[in-house]
């Protein structure tokens, strides 16, 4: 049956404002942070100020004596009903997978571990109370440094394990059967380019800081928590706690952005699990945000050496990628799977005969890293925009050329990579055109060349990132084959109630996304109802027991098959009532904007209103029909879904401070169909600010005993509007092919294509003065040195320019 | 994260002020608009066991001319200097730093008089105050006493107050027929300054008869930079002579190392933002 060829566009498509924004931009919302129930006690953690050290003496008592404190325990306490924290993709089979103690119990391994717990009757009294704790630690030797945590002396972060190496993955697509060899392809190369480049750590930043509030006192456990993923949380506190999956309930109510962040099982939510069973009574816990920057996960944090073969003519033969990646201390849900997320992506849109990929592990003091805003995704986008820049250099070849003779063209797809995976739809050559045309690419090319010639104190650059990425995650079967525990499922429920509305279960869990709109849109195509009459519910898992949450631009490109798939069956059920109804055979009707008619008769038909009533009152139902118009759906995507764009970016760097100005910034990218403009608008500027952050401002740093030094917004430069430029953004439209809507997933491009776009640019605008590199983020001051290490170069080679 | 518990007092004029710090001791830190105290309160870095609020002290408010001087009351929030008429036309200086202040949430709390009294050399006041040789009028249990710029700013997050005393306004002369400039060098827009650089030019004709120079966050407190000022002390105003006189701009610093900027660095921009300064000061 044809359910909405008629209608398609009536609401997917148009720029409606958002349903969520009055309670949401007002504040009357109920954030975690909000709740308060009967008997509710506030806590506190103590966390380590020590990187590394084993716990010789902790005693609470003294903070039982303070005013206000009803309880206080330690890691100790609770070694035998607290859980271990749970790791769900152990990429290898040898992986190394420590024990991951919610509240530390003998050894504290990152600064921030919580070691303690104070509860008290307000949360300033449990704050006062953490300090009267007495706790002494021996301290053990750090290691922070990758490759250093590697040698075979190296102090061990778990030393039961005997190593600090977690895992090592390999990619290799002679031996998968995918490609060619990268070591011939090295052998018989014209031209081989390597480089070194640092993804430095990075603090997911958002607004709402998380919080959790646990209620143990009726027949479920009920957890509020500021999460993406409380269906995922339910599991895993079960499967961890022993507490049977029934008795628990999970509520994600509105949640103040994640970008990954909140794509975890924390230790607190955890330790405030236990408190609320220990003490028989409603615990919350809210972290300041020095905490969520000192132990909340962390991203990126890897080292990647990349090599690229290519002929002279520009034709590329084979990319390598070698790989550390920074667990940090422990496993979070999926630190080891994180930068693997982006191991198929190091050929992007181009067609690299030969592929291998090589990513280890590496266990260091410091804060665990796992899912951040494009996870793994940025960094592969990253080394293979800038190694083709490189490339580009090598062979004196303009860098856009240089990519169009290279990448998959329009006609070939579905077109499979030597990586394994197949493309399924792209027209680079159309976005790449059109993002020339708006950014005005020629004319700067030439305004490039006369700042050059006449030596201006401020240099132009032009930066390139032709990128697509892989996302609605995912296949439940590649998931299986990458160890993974999980599937990649998601559900969608329509429920029909008797006035006509609707309401519409999901189990995405939004945090920013504006689902609510979006789905409201969707549903409203697909069962001809008006906008106003459909309500989203998500996140609780009483109301929606099944779901996989939002993470990997997932929500739309697999929630969103499922609901119009749930749609489906409620048009599919409806029709032998509405036939009932009007006294013919059902394959006499269609379902047109809303209404069954008979085909080819334009009188009065019936609407899904009509049948919802009939339904309900169940007088004249047909033999045989079930009194239910309600249609559940769960849909497992056979592929990924690849959005693609081209992100183009012109800086001005004053040669004489090192200060990177970013121009003019344009985005063109091609997600597939749209549901709503505008909030597809609101993902590509925010994740295009997020990648210029990692581009030019944002780094995490220890010292070296393994202090966060950039534990507060003064020392982590987050960039605010006042930093960026205004973004220029169009797309083009072509649609995935794998399902009924088209569409591909927005929530992660704009990070991922973004940052090597910025620091093509600022490397391009110094290239000719001999700097070939940046690393990240490009400061000032790097750029300066980097200016400064190029003359010195060059004066030693008595060529100076 | 939550300050320490403390006792609260909001005197209603300067003497209640000063004998209520008196009472307290020394333990007790007196609150202008909060922006550098209340964060340093809620990460525990400092843990007073009173806080005296001078927000509701009318005389410590507002602008005001006496005879070549414009007095500042300390508690007069940024946003109003930066709108304030005599300030735009008499010390345009101050409101050229002051609009490089944090964001507009902080300008509409944080006070002129509390940013120099908080001494931090990376504040954009202090240097503004030491390049105009303001004056620091301060009431304590002795009275009132005048405090030269050059005399109040006495180390890092150290000033010449002692901490039964009050900041109660600061005169500044006004400059006429000076161009000024107060060139910023910072990571993010909200950001402290890593180099910033007060500058005021008086010009005749083609020649520059005075230059004053200060320098922001290139010591544990403003640095006066006075082989730039001496070096253009009647040279002629051009590029060439601004250029020559700022080699000079970092002498006597002692610039620190930190996450944010290495020392050399600082170094090199003290010369380039000085440069920067004179020239839009002196428009060339």
């Amino acid at each position: 049956m044809t359910v909405t060829e008629e209608r398609t566009g009536a609401e997917v498509g148009r720029d409606r404002h958002r349903k969520e924004d009055a309670r949401l931009i007002t504040g009357r919302t109920m954030w975690t942070e909000n709740l308060s129930l009967p008997g509710m006690v506030h806590l506190a953690i103590l966390r380590s100020p020590m990187a590394h050290a084993r716990i010789t003496n902790l005693d609470v008592s003294p903070a039982l004596r303070l005013p206000g404190v009803v309880e206080a325990f330690s890691g100790r306490d609770v070694a035998d009903m607290q859980g271990s924290l749970p790791c769900v993709w152990p990429v290898t089979e040898d992986i190394v997978m420590p024990d991951y103690p919610p509240l530390a119990v003998d050894e504290v391994r990152h600064t921030g571990e919580p070691v303690a717990v104070v509860a008290a009757r307000d949360r300033a009294s449990a704050q006062d109370a953490l300090e009267a704790i007495e706790i002494d630690y021996e301290p053990l030797p750090v290691v922070l440094d990758m490759e250093a945590a590697l040698a075979d002396d190296a102090p061990l972060v778990h030393g039961e394990k005997g190593t600090n190496r977690c895992y090592t993955w390999v990619l290799d697509s002679a031996a998968a059967g995918t490609g060619d060899d990268v070591a011939q392809a090295e052998a018989d190369a014209e031209v081989v380019v390597r480089r070194r480049f640092i993804q430095q750590r990075l603090i997911p930043s958002f607004m709402e800081p998380r919080s959790v509030v646990v209620d143990p006192t009726g027949d479920q456990i009920t957890v509020w928590s500021a999460t993406q993923v409380p269906h995922i949380l339910r599991i895993l506190l079960s499967m961890s706690t022993g507490v049977a999956e029934h008795k628990i309930r999970v509520i994600a109510p509105d949640v103040g952005g994640g970008f990954g962040g909140k794509l975890q099982v924390t230790p607190e939510e955890f330790i405030a699990f236990a408190a609320a069973r220990r003490f028989g009574r409603p615990v919350k816990y809210t972290e300041s945000r020095s905490e969520t920057m000192l132990s909340g996960h962390h991203g990126r944090d890897q080292i990647q050496d990349i090599t690229v073969t290519a002929r002279r003519d520009g034709t590329v033969t084979g990319i390598s990628a070698k790989l550390l990646a920074n667990m940090g201390a422990y496993l979070g849900i999926i630190t080891p799977g994180t930068p693997l997320l982006g191991a198929f992506m190091y050929g992007g849109i181009y067609k690299f005969p030969a592929y291998r990929l090589e990513c280890t592990g590496v266990f260091t003091n410091t804060t665990k890293t796992d899912a951040y805003r494009g996870a793994g995704r940025p960094e592969a986008t990253f080394a293979l925009e800038r190694i083709m820049d490189e490339l580009a250099a090598e062979l004196d070849m303009e860098p856009m050329e240089l990519r169009r003779r290279n990448w998959i063209t329009h006609d070939e797809f579905p077109f499979t990579t030597s990586a394994g995976l197949t493309y399924d739809s792209g027209n680079y050559e159309a976005a790449t055109d059109k993002a020339m045309e708006m950014f005005g690419y020629d004319d700067l090319r030439r305004e490039q060349a006369e700042r050059r010639a006449s030596g201006d104190r401020i240099q132009l650059g032009i930066g390139i990132s032709t990128y697509t990425e892989m996302c609605g995650i995912a296949p439940s079967r590649v998931l299986g084959q990458l160890r993974y525990a999980a599937g990649g499922w998601e559900a969608a429920s329509v429920r029909m109630l008797p006035t006509g509305k609707v309401e519409v279960v999901t189990g995405t869990s939004p945090h920013g996304q504006s689902h609510e709109t979006a789905w409201s849109q969707i549903v409203a195509d697909q069962l001809g109802v008006d906008f106003a009459d459909i309500e989203v519910l998500h996140g609780d898992t009483r109301t929606s027991h099944k779901g996989l949450d939002t993470y990997g631009s997932r929500s739309l490109a697999v929630g969103g098959i499922a609901l119009v798939n749930a749609c489906q069956k409620v048009v599919d059920k409806a029709k032998p009532i509405a036939a009932h109804l009007l006294e013919c055979d059902p394959a006499d009707l269609e379902f047109v904007e809303g209404q069954y008619r008979v085909k080819g008769s334009p009188g009065a038909g019936k609407t899904l209103a009509d049948c919802a009533l009939a339904v309900f009152t169940s007088h004249d139902l047909p033999d045989g029909v079930e009194p239910s118009l309600d249609g559940d759906a769960t849909f497992d995507p056979e592929n990924f879904s690849y959005p693609h764009g081209t992100h183009l970016c012109a800086t001005e760097v004053d040669t004489e401070t090192g200060r990177v100005t970013i121009r003019s910034y344009v985005a063109v990218d091609d997600v597939g169909k749209v549901v709503n403009p505008t909030i597809v608008e609101g993902q590509v500027h925010g994740g295009v600010a997020q990648g210029i952050a990692q581009a030019l401002y944002e780094e995490a740093i220890y010292d070296d005993d393994g202090n966060l030094m950039t534990g507060t917004f003064v020392d982590y430069t987050l960039p605010s509007s006042a930093d960026l430029p205004d973004f220029t953004t169009d797309r083009t439209e072509t649609p995935a092919t794998g399902h009924p809507l088209g569409t591909k997933g927005v929530g992660e491009a704009g990070t991922i294509a973004s940052t090597p776009a910025v620091v093509n640019a600022v490397v391009d605008a110094l290239r000719h003065l001999g700097v070939n590199d940046v690393r990240m983020p490009c400061t000032p001051e790097r750029v300066w040195q980097a200016i400064r290490n190029a003359q010195g170069n060059a004066q030693e080679g008595g060529d100076r320019p | 994260m939550i300050p320490v518990a403390f006792d609260y007092s909001r005197p209603a004029g300067v003497d209640e002020a000063v004998q209520t710090l008196t009472d307290a001791g020394e333990d007790a830190k007196v609150l202008a608009g909060g922006q550098s105290l209340i964060p340093m309160l809620r990460l525990r870095f400092a843990a007073p066991s009173m806080l005296v609020d001078l927000g509701s002290i009318g005389e410590m408010h507002g602008v005001r001319e006496d005879g070549d001087d414009l007095v500042i009351g300390a508690m007069t929030t940024h946003d109003e200097v930066l709108k304030n008429p005599l300030i735009r036309a008499h010390a345009p200086l101050i409101a050229q730093a002051t609009a490089t202040v944090a964001d507009r949430q902080v300008r509409h709390l944080g006070t002129f008089g509390g940013s120099l009294a908080h001494a931090d050399p990376a504040g954009d006041m202090p240097s503004v105050a030491t390049a105009l040789d303001a004056t620091f009028e301060i009431a304590g249990p002795s009275g009132r006493r005048s405090v030269a710029a050059s005399e109040f700013f006495v180390d890092y997050l150290t000033s010449a107050l002692e901490p039964d005393e009050v900041l109660v306004s600061v005169r500044v002369p006004k400059l006429a027929g000076w161009g000024t400039h107060y060139e910023k060098f910072n990571r993010v827009a909200q950001a402290w300054a890593l180099v910033g650089v007060a500058a005021a030019v008086r010009r005749n004709n083609g020649t520059i008869e005075e230059a004053r120079v200060a320098l922001t966050n290139m010591a544990s407190k403003p640095v006066r930079a006075h082989g730039v000022e001496e070096a253009l002390a009647g040279a002629p105003a051009t590029a060439e002579s601004l250029a020559a006189a700022c080699d000079h701009a970092a002498e006597g610093t002692e610039p620190t190392s930190d996450a944010s900027a290495s020392a050399d660095y600082r170094t090199h921009l003290a010369t380039v933002l000085t440069r920067r300064a004179l020239e839009s000061a002196a428009g060339i």
